[in-house]
């Protein structure tokens, strides 16, 4: 007679049964935790640090900004070469062995850096301002060495720029034909919040996808910096992390434990894992880990593992010792 | 429908408890029997319970349920006066906390439940399927989660979104599942992943009450009476 075939009357067979009032038991819990809840909102509440807009991160950190708005004009900031969903790059693709569901998967959610970050927006600044139009005007129309060759004199005076108290930005002259100006107006454009607004422009009325401002974002330093200040950075365990003095989510420790230890931070790798493909890595081993945790009932040795660790004889410790006492009694009640 | 006589007055006092007879056809009582079998109403609300379960690992399966209640009932609120409230509002500020803790507690109970029931071997004698629904639970529970964070609104959503995105685009899943489009991400907290856990809820203890609490180890059933 399998336990698991028989009614509960069979199955609970010898063992004591009590009283029990469930609906009195799910009360009593609810407005325990109720009780602890609202305390711990009333005590501590809750962490909220503002976000981080264009606006703000071009009146904190203008160079930083002008670089990364340079940088995805030229097409060599992280996203501008990423690759799937974003485009046709493969600076971030990750793969093991011939596995690269990235690549497969293709592009979904388009971005063309130097047109979706500058160019676009810029275009759509122009009204009232000829030399903008101009300054666009010999910027498309000149070959693409040319573009790149003012754009590597422009980072390479950035390197030295100063900023002025009310924000301004002065880059020692050099040859960097009409993308000074571009770049004057993507910082004029930014400080006054018109970018935030312009990057979250389709062909909708109603918005609600924020990929290109938040890729733009992640391109340049500032956020990462605040991000560190916040100890939220990968290296700090951050993906566990809350900002402020509040816990965060703690159910990730081993999936962020991963991202830690060899072979996954590894450049030189062990079975084709390394810091190069690492998400994929520990993605795939939470998977697994998750299908083994799934069959745990299925699986000889690891549903042993109760029986071997007897945290059990805690758990019911009452129980184990009334079967110490009952076979005791039947001991000396013995003939 | 007309009839020459008058329908007889139902005395209700005397009337049997509804009951699909076994001759009963029909998808109706094929269903009803099925529920009275394997869940009547004395298993579902029992009144007595094995006297093992005076253990405290027993109470973090209900105390896991009664965070999920506040945790839904605060995401309605939030959801109801809508994602920005909570940022401009002292009332919003306090009831994004309910949540927060909520969540906080949530979790804390429901990995306590997982490895209580993992240390007692939870999946015994036919519990096998009660075992992987809850890991199903715990699974989509953090994907809710994860979602809820990225539509905060605020400098935490902002870098996990720009974070977890390089892990979602390594799958190959990034282009169906955008962390850093906000819409995609709040109709699937607020709706879609909820109604998830709470009918997966709803099945897990459907499953605990049908079957009863597992044995404690090393006190099998007797083979004889």
């Amino acid at each position: 007679m399998k336990a698991s075939k028989v009614d509960k009357k069979t199955y609970y067979r010898g063992i004591a049964m009590m009283p029990y009032d469930l609906l009195k038991e799910v009360t009593f819990a609810t407005l325990g935790v109720l009780a602890v809840v609202l305390i711990l909102s009333a005590v501590l509440s809750s962490p909220d640090v503002p976000s981080v807009t264009l606006q703000s991160w071009s009146k904190a950190n203008p160079v930083d900004f002008l670089t990364t708005a340079s940088g995805e004009l030229s097409g060599s900031t992280i996203v501008a070469g990423y690759g799937p969903p974003y485009n046709s790059g493969s600076g971030s693709v990750q793969s093991w062995g011939p596995l690269s569901p990235q690549s497969w998967a293709g592009v979904h959610v388009p971005i063309n850096a130097p047109n979706d970050f500058v160019l676009q927006p810029l275009t759509q600044a122009t009204a009232g301002d000829s030399q903008l139009a101009l300054a666009l005007t010999a910027y498309n129309t000149a070959s693409g060495d040319q573009q790149q060759k003012w754009l590597t004199a422009y980072a390479t005076g950035l390197g030295t720029a100063t900023v002025a108290a009310d924000g301004t930005v002065t880059v020692p002259s050099g040859d960097y034909g009409p993308v000074s100006v571009l770049m004057d107006r993507m910082l004029t454009l930014a400080r006054s919040g018109g970018l935030d607004a312009l990057l979250l422009t389709s062909d909708h009325f109603y918005q609600t996808d924020f990929s290109r401002a938040l890729l733009f974002l992640d391109d340049g330093g500032y956020i990462a910096d605040l991000a560190t200040q916040q100890k939220l950075i990968g290296s700090d365990w951050g993906v566990m992390n809350e900002t402020g003095r509040y816990p965060g989510s703690a159910w990730l420790w081993l999936y962020t434990m991963w991202y830690q230890i060899p072979p996954f931070n590894s450049s030189t790798g062990f079975l084709g894992i390394s810091s190069a493909n690492t998400d994929l890595a520990v993605v795939g081993v939470m998977l697994l880990l998750t299908v083994l945790l799934l069959l745990v009932p299925f699986i000889p040795g690891l549903r042993d593992i109760p029986r071997w660790i007897p945290i059990h004889r805690l758990i019911w410790r009452r129980h184990y010792a009334d079967m110490r006492r009952q076979a005791a009694a039947s001991v000396q009640d013995a003939p | 429908m007309s009839s020459d006589t008058a329908p007889e007055p139902i005395d209700r006092a005397a009337a049997p408890t509804p009951s699909a007879a076994d001759d009963e056809t029909g998808w109706t009582a094929s269903i009803r029997r099925r529920v009275e079998k394997t869940l009547p109403i004395t298993e579902l609300l029992p009144t007595k319970q094995p006297a093992y379960i005076g253990s405290w690992v027993y109470i973090f399966g209900v105390v896991t349920i009664a965070a999920l209640f506040w945790l839904v009932i605060s995401g309605v609120v939030l959801a109801f006066f809508g994602s920005a409230w909570w940022h401009v509002s002292s009332l919003g500020h306090f009831f994004n906390s309910t949540h927060f803790w909520s969540v906080q507690m949530f979790f804390i109970f429901m990995v306590l439940h997982l490895w209580g029931q993992f240390w007692g071997a939870g999946w015994r004698d036919g519990r096998a399927k009660t075992w992987m629904v809850g890991v199903v639970i715990f699974s989509v529970s953090v994907g809710t989660a994860f979602t809820g964070y990225v539509i905060q609104q605020n400098f935490d959503s902002q870098w996990i979104a720009i974070n977890a995105k390089d892990a979602i685009n390594s799958t190959g899943f990034g282009g169906l599942f955008n962390a850093l489009n906000f819409g995609q991400m709040y109709g699937l907290h607020v709706m879609l992943m909820p109604i998830g856990i709470t009918l997966l809820v709803v099945l897990h203890v459907i499953q605990v009450r049908a079957k009863g609490v597992v044995r404690p180890i090393d006190d099998p059933m007797p083979l004889a009476p």
